[in-house]
């Protein structure tokens, strides 16, 4: 096996004129969901979220608040995996304790990128337990923030292995609250329910379909449209024209590149 | 005033089976776990655990010590998932309440202050609701939206694991984060604090800012020094996560005749036992 961490560039060919990969078309279409975001939170979990996060913060989105993945806001940038706290020019801006979290979640100037074990055509999404309720086929982590993020704040999904067993007709415990348990929970529910985009290996999703079902919005070059049906277990909206996800810059490619994970860790989450 | 030191087993005295425990801080980070391993050695049984779950809820799982699980999330941090807490609910051993993290808080929250619930969004359209049948909604009383009525968490008891405490039952966190110790304390008839270290009071404003004691000798009925009492979980600054040890736990859960000699090795003696166990173990990597 190799790894882009491996393959140096040879002769006069730069980096920066390497193919892009499927891993770089993902990263930069999670910085595309943070767009417009001004002064929130940006919450990203795996490594392709938190290299689309930090690749918004430096492009699209520089008024981001990120965290150090502890109790601080943390300004500047860092390489995914490092300490951004032994990176030059990387200083604390504010203490975040798990304390005031929910304060912050509530007040709503936050965008969270969750990673859903399954996910319905409604966006409903489950982290869990997989089958019966009182006695799982699969315990996962528990609801954690879900239920409180979806209803108070804007919230995406990431997903790495877009499959039929991630994209499901119905999901077995609702963490994340969908546009039509949203709507059937009634006005205190909608207020600011605000579920953004699915970003998968294969495609860019969002939640313009008909009554709120999930849109297919681009297909990452390389993806056909069948390929992706066969992957989606649920009804997705897909309209006459399905656009590629969009060409990362030259700009985008260096920052990702050289910037923020130089040690191609992209490639472990979404092999080349 | 009143000295308030207790031996962990003192405090593991106070308990009685049955009781709802709630245990502080959060996933795999500072849990009062010299305390969860004097339960473990005792024959209290049947017990409600409220937690920001990590091993502590795993632990007391695997022997067979919790009726219950109110919880938010069960996760060792840098393993996503806890075996034994996983283990007990895929063999239907453990009844659960689950909650939203932020309705967890504000359980405690509520019962520390006394109040019946508290309003919030959190849980509106979720199966939170569906597998948690006595939640109820309350109507706003100036507008037309109804909210979860959040009830309050009231606990027996609270376990908690501070870096720093007075004999009085002050306590100080040196850490990033405080969790939710404060809150949980609030919320207990009666709390429990450990420490790596019992030190004067004069020394807690001299090793940090007075904001970092977090906890005030009211809300604290006993206080247990157990240095290195959160391991293998981290109690920074004074020590990360034992990542090594935390993965012989998690290998060792997958297999009972591997789990019968880590509880062999690390759990069957006294907390010293563990303590001298763990430190051989470090010898032996060295």
């Amino acid at each position: 096996m190799s790894s882009a961490a491996t393959e140096q560039p040879t002769g006069s060919a730069t980096t920066a004129d390497a193919p892009v990969t499927r891993a770089e078309y993902c990263a930069v279409a999670v910085a595309d969901t943070f767009a417009g975001d001004g002064e929130s939170i940006a919450s990203a979990f795996g490594t392709i979220p938190a290299i689309g996060v930090r690749l918004a913060r430096l492009t699209v989105a520089p008024d981001l608040l990120l965290t150090d993945g502890e109790a601080h806001f943390v300004s500047g940038s860092w390489e995914i995996g490092a300490d951004p706290h032994a990176t030059e020019g990387v200083v604390i801006e504010g203490w975040s304790p798990f304390r005031t979290i929910f304060d912050l979640v509530w007040h709503g100037k936050r965008h969270v990128m969750m990673i859903p074990v399954q996910i319905d055509g409604h966006g409903n999404t489950n982290i869990s337990a997989i089958g019966d309720y009182a006695r799982p086929k699969v315990q996962l982590l528990g609801v954690r923030g879900a239920p409180g993020n979806s209803i108070y704040h804007p919230t995406s999904y990431w997903i790495a292995n877009h499959s039929t067993r991630s994209f499901v007709r119905t999901v077995d415990m609702v963490s994340g609250v969908g546009t039509d348990s949203a709507r059937a929970a009634g006005p205190a529910a909608t207020a600011h329910h605000d579920l953004r985009r699915v970003v998968t290996n294969l495609a860019v999703l969002d939640f313009g379909g008909p009554d709120g079902t999930m849109r297919l919005l681009s297909l990452h070059p390389g993806v056909t449209l069948e390929e992706f049906r066969a992957a989606t277990g649920c009804a997705v909206h897909v309209e006459d024209e399905v656009p590629a996800t969009r060409e990362p810059s030259a700009e985008e490619l260096r920052l990702i590149r050289e910037v923020i994970d130089p040690r191609s860790l992209r490639d472990r989450e979404i092999p080349a | 005033m009143a000295d308030k030191t207790l031996t962990a087993r003192d405090v593991v005295s106070r308990l009685d089976s049955g009781m709802i425990i709630g245990i502080g801080g959060w996933g795999s980070r500072r849990k009062p776990m010299a305390l969860v391993r004097e339960i473990l050695r005792s024959d209290l049984k049947d017990l409600t655990v409220v937690s920001y779950g990590g091993p502590d809820v795993g632990l007391l799982c695997a022997a067979g010590k919790v009726k219950k699980v109110v919880f938010g999330f069960v996760s060792l941090d840098s393993i996503a998932l806890d075996p034994h807490f996983r283990a007990a609910r895929q063999k239907g051993a453990v009844e659960v309440a689950e909650y939203d993290e932020g309705m967890l808080q504000w359980g405690l929250y509520a019962a520390g202050i006394r109040l019946p619930f508290l309003p919030t969004r959190a849980g509106l359209g979720s199966d939170v609701l569906k597998h948690n049948p006595d939640l109820k909604l309350v109507q706003d009383p100036y507008g037309t939206e109804r909210l979860v009525a959040m009830p309050p968490l009231r606990l027996d008891a609270a376990l908690v694991h501070m870096n720093r405490a007075d004999a009085q039952g002050n306590g100080q966190f040196l850490g990033p984060d405080p969790y939710f110790d404060d809150l949980y304390c609030l919320a207990a008839d009666q709390a429990f604090m450990s420490c790596e270290r019992i030190v004067p009071t004069a020394e807690l404003s001299a090793a940090g800012h007075s904001a970092t004691i977090k906890i005030n000798r009211q809300l604290v009925a006993g206080v247990v020094e157990t240095p290195n009492g959160a391991h293998f979980t981290s109690c920074a600054p004074d020590y990360e996560r034992d990542e090594a040890f935390q993965r012989e736990y998690v290998k060792a859960a997958g297999d009972p005749q591997a789990w019968a000699r880590f509880e062999k090795r690390y759990l069957s003696g006294t907390e010293d036992d563990y303590q001298a166990a763990v430190a051989a173990r470090a010898e032996e990597v060295a």
